[in-house]
Parts: structure tokens; C-alpha cells; sequence
């Protein structure tokens, strides 16, 4: 029967996962037949019920900040020990606990919801909302989107290349993401409003967790945050680039 | 953190229980960190958490418990579908509320409870679901199409009893 031939691909059709020729076709079945278009009804009603019963149960605050405690207490230094020689381990964790008399809690836990916020734009499909090389194109993206303005450096002569931007959030306040690329690895450059306490604002060249390099300063009011796993070098070259237009 | 309350939402539907949602929780996002090194950049993040959230849930003795019930037929692939024959009459979930596709999802087995959550929930392609699951595409739209009947028969049961 022609009808069970289509009722099969329902499904895929409804998920999203049917290849356009099909889709097409289905689609104008379903147009002149009633049961497959009833059936299709049913299920995309099916559908909905499961997406709107899917979220069901909310962590508790208590549980959250137990994780981010002990996300933000491992360092790359604590895991990586195992397998570095002992002379190796006992540097690096001098060079930790200098870390840790330098940087304070909160900063740690704002470095690590960014170092975050960039894993998860590496991971993305699409990374970026405003896709340019241009920073004339992405500069005025961002106008109306965020509470401030920023300038973008000239790259051009330089190993970087800008991929694009988009908007972010850091303590429910909207910022900027942009995306920088230089040769395979991507630098994700966060720019904030500034309202955290003096002492946070100092000037620092800080490794964090994951193995991702991180540079934050403040200038003009605004909080510059770059991280990614290229050299330390890169990082540098790439603020210095920032620091010189802004 | 980015996915936190998804996945803790994910991991109390596996486990039925908060305590162990959130040991679960804290396992995946420490085997995460720790094993951060084999992900590859550009492949799929969510997929990649999912599926160390999942394989832990497995080895839980929950998990244990909820895959050794699993019937055999779930895995049947090449087992044929019947067509679905439905009149306007038994449309349902039309008047189903939440709570009622709640507990016919709570009912369900895990590995159809799942692949429902992923589908629909999380809004994963096959693709992903395929990589969460670690199971072939063919398996992913199979054990979907299951998984949805026996949710609708779940509704239909639990309404009959209201």
C-alpha cells in the first residue's frame, strides 16, 4: 500500500532527518492523503508532549556551586603529575600555589565559565553569529546587541585572522565573543563591562584549567579576557594587537 | 558550565533518584576533565559529555540493574515494523498533560527513555544519538520508532487507569 510506504519515513521526516528529495515528496502526500496526515498530527503532537515533559527536574544550587568548587580546584598541574617526572611535579606545583596566593576565588571562577564558554564554542557546529574577516563588518554587528563599543586591531601583516563574533554573557551582563584564528588553533577573545573589585583588575598572565592559556586586563572600562590553546606567545602577540586598538 | 542543568536533568530521568543524579553528575564532569585530552576539537562536544555521562550511568549498579531488565527485543533490528494503523478516534496525548508524559516516560525502559530524551529533549540529530549511544544509525531510528509506540501505549495504559 502506497500510505505505508510513508508512514514509515514519518519519523525522519518529523525529525528532520529525511534527505530534501524525500521530504518533498512526503510532503506532498501528505498534503492529499488524511490519514497520513493525521498520523503525521499525531506524532508531532507526540513530539511535543515528550520535548515539553523532557525537562523535569532542576539541580540544586547547592549541587552547582559543590561542582564549580571542585572544577575550579583541579588545575592541569594536579592531573598532569601522574606523568611528569618528580622534579617536573614539584616546579609545577611550586608555580600553582604562586598562582593561587595571585589569583583570587571569584576570578578563578569567572576564568573558568569563559574557559568554558570557549570549549563549548570550539565544540559548536556554529560558532560564531556574525561570520567575517572583516572587523568593520563585526564591530558594528555587535552595536545595539551590547552596552558598550570596543575597536578591533588591523591584522593584517599579522599571523591572526578574525573569524567572527558573538554575543555572550558573563554574570548575566551581554559582552562580546570574538574568534580569532592563528594556523589550526582558535582564540576566543571576551570583552565585559568592568564591575569587578579593584583588586581583580590588575593586570595578569594567567595558565588555567585545561591546558588553555589565559590573558585578562582591564582598560577603558571594559574587561578583556583571551583564551586559547595556542603558545603563550600567540596569546601574548594577540593582546598586545587588542591593547594597541583599543 | 555550560550543559549543567541539562545534564543533570538527563542523569535524574537514568537514575530516578536525586542523589545519584547528582553523584552521576559529579563523576562525568570529573571523568571529563580528566579525559579532556581525547577530545578532539571540532568533533562534537555534547555528544562527547553525553556519552561519558552515560557509559558511568552504565557501569552504576542502577544501570547495571535497568540494562540487564532490557528485552531482548529491543535490540532486534531487523525485526519489521508494523504499521501503524490509527483512526482520528485514538489520537492521543492530545489530551494528555505533562505530568502524565512524565510518568509514562518514568515508566518506560532506560534505553527507550533515553533515545526519547536525546530525540526529542535535547533535539539530538541521529548522527549524535548514534555517537551518545554508540550504536549504529539503523539501530538509533529502530529503537526510536519503539520507543515512541511504547510511550504512546504507556499514555494510553496510564490514562485507561485514571
Amino acid at each position: 500500500m502506497a500510505c505505508e510506504r510513508w508512514t514509515e519515513k514519518l519519523d525522519a521526516y518529523l525529525d528532520g532527518e529525511l534527505p530534501a528529495s524525500e521530504a518533498g515528496a512526503l510532503a506532498e502526500h501528505l498534503r492529499g492523503c488524511a490519514a497520513c496526515a493525521a498520523e503525521g498530527l499525531r506524532k508531532v503532537q507526540q513530539k511535543r508532549a515528550v520535548q515539553a515533559a523532557g525537562q523535569r527536574f532542576m539541580p540544586d544550587p547547592a549541587f552547582r556551586a559543590r561542582i564549580q568548587d571542585s572544577i575550579a580546584a583541579r588545575s592541569p598541574f594536579v592531573w598532569s603529575r601522574r606523568w611528569l617526572p618528580i622534579l617536573a611535579t614539584a616546579a609545577v606545583m611550586l608555580l600553582a600555589g604562586a598562582l593561587l596566593l595571585t589569583l583570587s576565588g571569584s576570578q578563578q571562577q569567572v576564568i573558568g565559565e569563559l574557559v568554558d564558554q570557549h570549549v563549548a564554542t570550539l565544540a559548536s557546529l556554529n560558532p560564531v553569529d556574525v561570520i567575517s574577516t572583516d572587523r568593520h563588518t563585526v564591530k558594528p554587528w555587535f552595536a545595539g546587541k551590547i552596552p558598550f563599543t570596543f575597536n578591533l586591531p588591523e591584522l593584517q601583516g599579522s599571523p591572526f585572522i578574525l573569524v567572527g563574533g558573538k554575543v555572550s554573557y558573563l554574570g548575566q551582563s551581554p559582552g562580546a565573543e570574538l574568534i580569532f584564528r592563528v594556523r589550526q588553533h582558535q582564540i576566543s577573545v571576551f570583552i565585559f563591562q568592568d564591575r569587578g573589585p579593584r583588586e581583580e583588575r590588575e593586570n595578569k598572565a594567567v595558565r588555567t584549567a585545561l591546558s588553555f592559556e589565559v590573558r585578562t586586563w582591564h582598560h577603558n572600562g571594559l574587561r578583556y579576557f583571551v583564551i586559547g590553546d595556542a603558545s603563550a606567545q600567540d596569546l601574548d602577540n594577540l593582546s598586545e594587537l587588542i591593547k594597541a586598538a583599543g | 558550565m555550560p550543559l549543567f542543568e541539562r545534564l543533570y536533568n538527563f542523569a535524574h530521568w537514568l537514575t530516578q533518584d536525586r542523589q545519584e543524579a547528582e553523584d552521576l553528575v559529579q563523576e562525568t564532569y570529573a571523568k571529563a576533565l580528566k579525559g579532556f585530552r581525547s577530545f578532539r576539537p571540532g568533533t562534537n562536544f555534547r555528544a562527547w559529555i553525553y556519552q561519558i555521562l552515560r557509559n558511568t550511568f552504565l557501569t552504576s549498579r542502577t544501570g547495571l540493574k535497568s540494562t540487564t531488565m532490557v528485552p531482548l527485543e529491543l535490540e532486534s533490528d531487523q525485526e519489521s515494523l508494523p504499521a501503524v494503523k490509527e483512526t482520528p478516534e485514538s489520537i492521543l496525548l492530545q489530551r494528555s498533560d505533562r505530568q502524565l508524559v512524565q510518568e509514562a516516560l518514568g515508566q518506560l525502559p532506560v534505553p527507550y527513555r533515553e533515545v526519547l530524551l536525546l530525540c526529542e529533549f535535547e533535539e539530538m540529530s541521529y548522527q549524535e544519538i548514534s555517537a551518545t549511544l554508540a550504536i549504529p544509525m539503523g539501530t538509533v531510528m529502530s529503537r526510536l520508532s519503539r520507543a515512541r509506540r511504547a510511550l504512546r501505549d504507556a499514555v494510553q495504559q496510564l490514562q485507561g487507569t485514571e
